[in-house]
């Protein structure tokens, strides 16, 4: 998917549902923001009648309550707890089943889906975290079928974040809140004083192809202004911060006393890990019928918060909370620099949003750069 | 069509079994020709009771006998020791960067085993001795537990008897009929005569006797770029895809097992990483 886009269109609620519908039309199964339990989930929809319509949200540590906002923009919200991860990289994959056929031991795979997505409302941390996945599970020397077959059908219209959330640090890590890459069309929410619009910016020919057959307008320069007026200030309300340098910062504090501290409140509940966009890790798990003629195994995601993780024989790795929180704040922030080129942090704020102890990846670094600073505890 | 997906395992059989020693035994596999470096890994499953990361122990330059040495100390490794003649295996790989035998060509080779831990060593000692020219000193320093626990003494024995080259065997206690070495490995580097300026060491054993063996070779003088380690760490993918296996900024399965001591200082001096 190419660069940003040279012109804006602008469509209205009717435009978008066109969107929806020509989207179907080319057989994707729609994926979008609807509100269910009281908070933002991405599943299966139909139409705009499907979106959360003038929802809120307060989102805080530990802390995430839908609220009305009074009037009926469409994405009035930040990201709610799950991401596009569960759909690119499912919960849970059969990879193969083993049939004992007399001597014969025979191993047969699913095939790859052929289902092709498209995700309405994919925010620019998403679409970063979504590349970070790509790096991992398809970038490198082995590419993994399942992520790939599901990855390449999928046709994007992202969403310039019209509101910061409370947990939100995308500003301070560069990976938002305007989607600069990775989409078809991206649109920004243009909402009040008597107007409800969308500006729609393309970031690819499909997209293109797509906008010039739905009722649509060219955009203004003042429209265009006002687009931009809206991330602007999205910008400049995020509710967190990450410090600079926190990779070298971790990579030279990995026996700080902060890690002992925050061990005191970690529950090891895998809730970050879970709620992550970027976090791949999985394990697999082998099942078989009483006879044992037939077998399969399953990968499903799995967190370096368990004690299982790092088991070898003999005990666990990483036995204490303090070593597990370590790794997973230091690989997302440090090490991932490493392995894979980026950051494995995009700013997003769900660990620190559904942290049962409202733990917060951006306090745990400004602690550890504050002591630094202060030239005490190393 | 599916693709090519490397974590689905090839159907392959056992050929052959050897006990070892008490919940060891080795397997030979009937995989066609296999070929694979010293020190490279395979995931190994049992159909119906999971996958394990086990390093290939036999001779590469005997593709036709694919050959590990598993110790049974959970689920899956005491399935593996168990199979029969005849039964179906799992198989994926080879995985993993091994030893740098071409690092160590013209040097004094350095071998050091602790337990098990001489299993993915065994590739490099076939080479090493069927090669045995191209390298200067070879001297092979084993450690087991006790004499039951010493693993593939027939050829230990067969290589101790040698004149080019040095192979010491050392046991943490001992009753009665062994006459030889008893302490750990350790103590055995102390003794053993190379060039340290000009020497290569390759480490396989627990953690903690790695790194005292890595730095009585330092103290010896050989440079920690020249001392290479194996690593064992929870793998479920063996590609660096399941993240069980991370070591700080490494995997070890993708990136290792086998690194070098300079590598790994930093990290094995932090517990827990």
């Amino acid at each position: 998917m190419g660069e940003g886009a040279s012109a804006a269109a602008i469509i209205d609620e009717t435009g978008l549902q066109a969107l929806l519908d020509a989207l179907r039309a080319r057989g994707f199964s729609l994926l979008g923001p609807t509100l269910r339990d009281g908070a933002i989930v991405y599943d299966e929809i139909d139409g705009v009648a499907d979106l959360p319509r003038g929802c809120g949200d307060e989102q805080d540590g530990g802390h995430y309550r839908v609220t009305p906002r009074g009037d009926d923009a469409l994405f009035g919200y930040a990201v709610g707890p799950q991401s596009w991860k569960r759909f690119l990289h499912p919960p849970v994959l059969r990879l193969w089943r083993a049939r004992r056929e007399g001597d014969d031991m025979r191993v047969e795979t699913d095939p790859e889906t052929s289902e092709k997505y498209a995700f309405i409302g994919a925010r620019s941390c998403e679409l970063h975290a979504i590349a970070i996945q790509d790096r991992v599970l398809i970038g490198g020397e082995h590419v993994d079928p399942h992520y790939r077959a599901r990855r390449e059908g999928v046709f994007v219209v992202a969403l310039n974040c019209g509101v910061a959330g409370g947990a939100c640090f995308c500003a301070s890590m560069n990976t938002g809140p305007k989607a600069t890459f990775g989409y078809d069309l991206a649109l920004t929410e243009l909402i009040g004083d008597g107007r409800h619009e969308f500006l729609v910016e393309i970031g690819t020919e499909a997209g293109g192809g797509l906008l010039g057959a739905l009722p649509h307008r060219g955009a203004s320069a003042s429209e265009i202004a006002a687009a931009q007026a809206v991330v602007e200030h999205t910008a400049a309300t995020m509710g967190r911060e990450m410090q600079p340098d926190v990779a070298a910062l971790l990579a030279r504090n990995l026996e700080h006393p902060r890690w002992d501290e925050v061990a005191t409140r970690c529950l090891a509940c895998t809730n970050c890990t879970m709620v992550c966009p970027t976090c791949f890790c999985t394990s697999v798990e082998d099942t078989s019928d009483l006879e044992g003629r037939e077998s399969a195994r399953a990968r499903r995601w799995d967190s370096c918060f368990t004690l299982d993780f790092s088991y070898i024989h003999g005990g666990s790795v990483r036995s204490s909370a303090k070593s597990r929180y370590r790794q997973w704040m230091t690989h997302k922030l440090s090490t991932w620099h490493d392995q894979f080129g980026t950051t494995g942090c995009v700013g997003c704020g769900r660990c620190i949003v559904w942290c049962p102890v409202a733990i917060d990846i951006t306090e745990e670094a400004r602690a550890i750069a504050e002591s630094e600073a202060k030239g005490g505890e190393r | 069509m599916a693709d090519y997906d490397p974590m689905i395992p090839r159907v392959a059989r056992v050929r052959k079994t050897r006990r070892e020693i008490a919940d060891v035994a080795t397997l030979e596999i009937d995989a066609g020709d296999f070929s694979f470096a010293p020190g490279q890994f395979d995931m190994l499953t049992v159909f119906g009771v999971g996958e394990a990361a086990i390093s290939v122990s036999g001779d590469p330059a005997d593709p036709s006998r694919l050959v590990h040495t598993i110790r049974a100390v959970g689920a899956v490794s005491r399935a593996l020791v168990d199979l029969h003649v005849g039964a179906p295996i799992g198989l994926r790989g080879p995985f993993g960067r091994g030893w740098p035998m071409q690092e160590a060509r013209g040097r004094d080779v350095i071998v050091v085993a602790g337990g098990l831990g001489l299993a993915p060593l065994r590739p490099a000692l076939y080479r090493l001795f069927a090669e045995r020219e191209n390298y200067g000193r070879v001297i092979l320093l084993y450690g087991a537990r006790s004499p039951q626990d010493i693993l593939y003494r027939d050829e230990l024995e067969q290589w101790r008897g040698r004149l080019d080259a040095e192979v010491e065997a050392t046991v943490d206690h001992a009753r009665g009929e062994w006459r030889g070495n008893v302490g750990v490995v350790t103590g055995l580097v102390a003794r053993a005569a190379f060039d340290a300026r000009n020497a290569l060491a390759m480490l396989c054993g627990p953690e903690i006797m790695m790194r005292f063996v890595a730095d009585a070779l330092g103290d010896r003088g050989v440079a920690p770029e020249r001392i290479y380690l194996s690593m064992e760490r929870n793998m479920k993918c063996a590609i660096g895809w399941c993240g069980h296996c991370q070591f700080g900024p490494v995997f070890i399965c993708r990136d290792g097992p086998v690194f070098s001591y300079a590598r790994l200082r930093g990290l094995l001096a932090t517990k827990e990483l």
